[in-house]
């Protein structure tokens, strides 16, 4: 063994309470770390899975601008055979086309303005979680019936249930009178007020005869295999739109732009908290080195007489320095990662977690996942901020005079 | 007292013996607390905000419904009182602020598209100082008075609908027999809110014009009432329940709106929690400052104990010189927290994250909220959990055997 390495470790173990202080900031720390990382990736995760099932899927395809404005004549022409010829070519089936309206829903004694959705009842239950969370009745089965689905919410509202007549009314794309007559085929209810209230489907083919669409709809949802492949989707799908319509391309960060933000706005202040923890550490190992080189004056000057350079003398200390990060921040690591897992097994769930969770649709427990990245990512942080406090204590060596700290107190 | 004076010079002068030592502790102590407090006060003004945006839409401290209500929206759930007769019952209540409104789901249709929002017929006097809307910022003018023939919209649902002030909307609903209720209205005023959300969801008319387009005279969705405090909205909820019988139902805003609710008690528990955190972060740290004092004064102690002083003088010495680090180290970080968030209280913009803040409810500007509380809650906390972890050094150095002490090798 190298005796910097030697000198190093015994160095280390002078005073054995000092150094597993500062280990146990530097553990304390890393278990934090890794734990909050897990949770926070693994809800981030959840919380995108979760709002893009539900309705938006991955990408979706739709004319220039209606996305922002959601007008009617915001259209893309043609919707069905796009839809087709997308799925054939891109050798996926979860892709569902559909439009959007807005319609005053009446029944005997209710009336509600609700968004109505025309869907391709085949294809729909591939790209959405809604179909398959009929409560009550079934989901629509054919392209023309004149059949609705509505959310549980919304037959509460209307008192209505499956086998009811409703009338709906609004204006088509041209801005005409339309209105329809459907029945009640299904009820869902996906626990999330503002989606059993507002929404209900029809079928596509009913959609576009009643408000006028000429073949047309409003956009073309489109699920791939997982969020990490969702830009080469995206460009692949751009490269098969025919080039005469005016169409774009979205993913789903610019589809559900408060998914993402919200996402950064709390990683940014999650960091904050991260960056002040890891400062604090990065002082109690400042203050340490300091000691055991201010304490080791005496010693220093007695070898740097013998010949000793200050700056072998440094590479010392950084090298204590280093092992003590090494030991703290893989016992860090072993103990954040059991911890996490155990956690991940039995599930975290906080007083009143459960109504935040549901303002970002995620469940009231959550599961925290060690991944290569929340576990790592903390710790090596850590373990430089380490190596960073050791070097001011290092540096100061060089400008000590041997014969001077020989005789320093 | 004597005595105290000599151990708190001792300590004092202890402090400074390893002045580079003290100062990176020092450092340590003043980062941390000005981070428990900074952070703090980003939190506090960012839910605060939420809160009291959150109340004013929900609306109000407290509100009174037909039973029905709140889980079906409709025209045919409404209080039977009429405005003279809340009026004799809120007479002397002592509340600061109520009004009653029409409330009801609605579509309004421009020349160009059409929506589904919330019809709020209201009396414009009554509601100015329970309103989210500030009626100075409105463009062109906000509704007169109960009587007024135009409609007020958000901003957002102009632009979707297209349309502008002095063009025509038309707003349909329902009366109590199902019948399609709707009328012509001229925009006069254009509101922004502090979410688009909210400017898409709400369109005001003045009250009496509602109730005759909707055929309901005298009908009334919703009273709200306001106190002093959204945190204390007992007084007010009492007086309410007191004056009225059960074919109505008060609720407070936080039964309402669970999520807000919850955010408000989540967030004094985030606060002690971070403090928490940090502290535990600084202790490591602190103790073995003092761990180290005490071994290199060994002989020092062990001097002193031989000389007649008490052990629990050489306690009360250590913990003193603790308390003082602390102690120089909060008042640091106090003055920094305060001085840093004072410029920031104008607001900071953070719109660059304005939708996702929306999904927390929360606006795009943020106001950092510096509250005494949470600055005394911060300081109390480090005192007394730094007394605590000072206690094992310490007793340490307070039980050290004089001649044994002695002989140690400095």
């Amino acid at each position: 063994m190298n005796i910097v390495f030697r000198l190093a470790w015994r160095n280390l173990w002078r005073h054995p309470k000092r150094t597993w202080l500062t280990m146990g900031a530097m553990i304390f720390s890393n278990i934090l770390l890794v734990f909050m990382m897990s949770f926070q990736f693994g809800m981030y995760g959840l919380m995108i899975e979760n709002t893009l099932k539900i309705f938006t899927g991955h990408i979706q395809v739709q004319a220039p601008g209606y996305l922002d404005d959601k007008k009617m004549r915001q259209t893309v022409p043609d919707i069905v055979p796009l839809a087709d010829s997308l799925r054939r070519t891109l050798q996926n089936d979860r892709v569902a086309a559909r439009g959007q309206a807005f319609a005053l829903a009446s029944s005997d004694d209710r009336s509600y303005g609700i968004a109505i959705f025309g869907v391709e009842s085949q294809f729909e239950p591939k790209v959405s979680s809604i179909p398959g969370l009929i409560s009550d009745g079934r989901y629509l089965n054919d392209n023309d019936a004149a059949e609705i689905i509505i959310g549980s919410v919304l037959a509460r509202n209307l008192r209505v249930t499956v086998g009811d007549e409703i009338t709906l009314l609004g204006s088509g794309v041209d801005g005409s009178f339309a209105a329809a007559v459907v029945e009640i085929v299904g009820v869902f209810s996906s626990g999330i007020k503002d989606i059993d209230r507002n929404i209900a489907e029809i079928p596509l083919g009913l959609f576009q005869d009643t408000f006028f669409m000429e073949g047309a709809g409003h956009q073309i949802s489109i699920v791939g295999d997982d969020l990490d492949s969702v830009s080469e989707l995206q460009s692949e799908v751009r490269a098969l739109l025919p080039a005469t319509d005016d169409l774009v391309v979205h993913d789903w960060s610019e589809l559900q732009p408060g998914v993402k933000q919200a996402i950064q706005a709390d990683m940014g202040s999650a960091f904050f908290m991260y960056l002040i923890l890891v400062v604090l550490v990065a002082f109690s190992v400042l203050n340490t080195q300091l000691m055991s080189v201010l304490e080791r004056t005496r010693e220093f000057g007695i070898v740097m007489s013998l010949g000793l350079k200050p700056g072998k003398l440094g590479r010392l200390v950084v090298l204590e320095t280093a092992l003590m990060g090494l030991m703290g921040t893989f016992i860090g690591m072993l103990a954040g990662a059991a911890i996490t897992a155990w956690v991940g097994t039995v599930g975290f769930t906080l007083p009143g977690m459960d109504e935040m969770a549901a303002q970002f649709n995620l469940p009231a427990r959550m599961f925290p996942q060690v991944s290569a990245l929340s576990l790592f990512a903390g710790p090596l942080i850590v373990f430089l901020f380490t190596l960073l406090a050791s070097i001011y204590p290092a540096v100061r060596l060089h400008w000590l005079h041997p014969v001077a700290a020989m005789r320093a107190a | 007292m004597r005595l105290f004076g000599v151990l708190l010079q001792l300590a004092w002068r202890n402090l400074w013996r390893n002045h580079r030592r003290t100062i990176v502790m020092l450092s340590a102590v003043s980062v941390g607390v000005w981070a428990m407090i900074f952070m703090t006060a980003l939190t506090r003004g960012m839910v605060d905000q939420m809160i009291v945006d959150g109340i004013k839409t929900l609306p109000g401290h407290v509100q009174m419904h037909d039973p029905e209500y709140l889980d079906d929206p409709s025209i045919n759930n409404l209080i039977s009182m009429s405005d003279d007769e809340l009026e004799q019952k809120f007479k002397d209540s002592g509340i600061k602020a109520w009004a009653s409104r029409v409330k009801v789901p609605a579509v309004i249709t421009s020349e160009r598209d059409s929506r589904g929002v919330t019809l709020l017929g209201i009396d414009p006097v009554a509601e100015r100082d329970l309103m989210f809307v500030d009626y100075e910022e409105v463009e062109g003018r906000f509704l007169n008075d109960a009587n007024d023939k135009g409609i007020v919209i958000g901003r957002k649902l102009s632009e979707t609908l297209e349309t502008e002030i002095g063009k025509r909307v038309v707003v349909m609903s329902q009366d109590p027999d199902n019948d399609i209720a709707d009328r012509g209205f001229r925009v006069v005023g254009i509101y922004s809110a502090s979410t688009g959300a909210v400017e898409e969801a709400y369109v005001f008319v003045g009250k009496l014009t509602a109730q005759k387009m909707l055929g309901i005279e005298g009908g009334t969705s919703e009273v709200v009432f306001v106190g002093d405090d959204y945190r204390n909205v007992d007084s007010v909820y009492e007086s309410v329940v007191a004056a009225v019988d059960s074919t109505v139902v008060v609720n407070r805003w936080y039964d309402v709106d669970t999520y807000l609710g919850t955010m408000m008690n989540v967030m004094d528990g985030f606060v002690l929690v971070w403090v928490v955190v940090i502290f535990l972060a600084l202790s490591f740290g602190l103790v073995n400052t003092l761990l180290m004092a005490v071994f290199e004064r060994v002989r020092e102690i062990g001097l002193m104990l031989a000389l007649g002083m008490k052990p629990a003088s050489i306690l009360g010495q250590i913990i003193i010189e603790s308390m003082l680090l602390l102690a120089l180290g909060l008042a640091i970080g106090d003055l920094l927290a305060i001085a840093s968030i004072l410029p920031l209280t104008g607001g900071i913009d953070i719109s660059f994250v304005g939708e996702g803040m929306e999904m927390f409810g929360a606006a795009s500007v943020l106001y950092p909220k510096l509250y005494s509380n949470d600055i005394v809650l911060a300081n109390v906390v480090v005192l007394v959990l730094g007394f605590l972890a000072s206690l094992s050094p310490a007793w340490r150095a307070s039980r050290y055997e004089p001649v044994e002490a002695l002989a140690k090798v400095g």
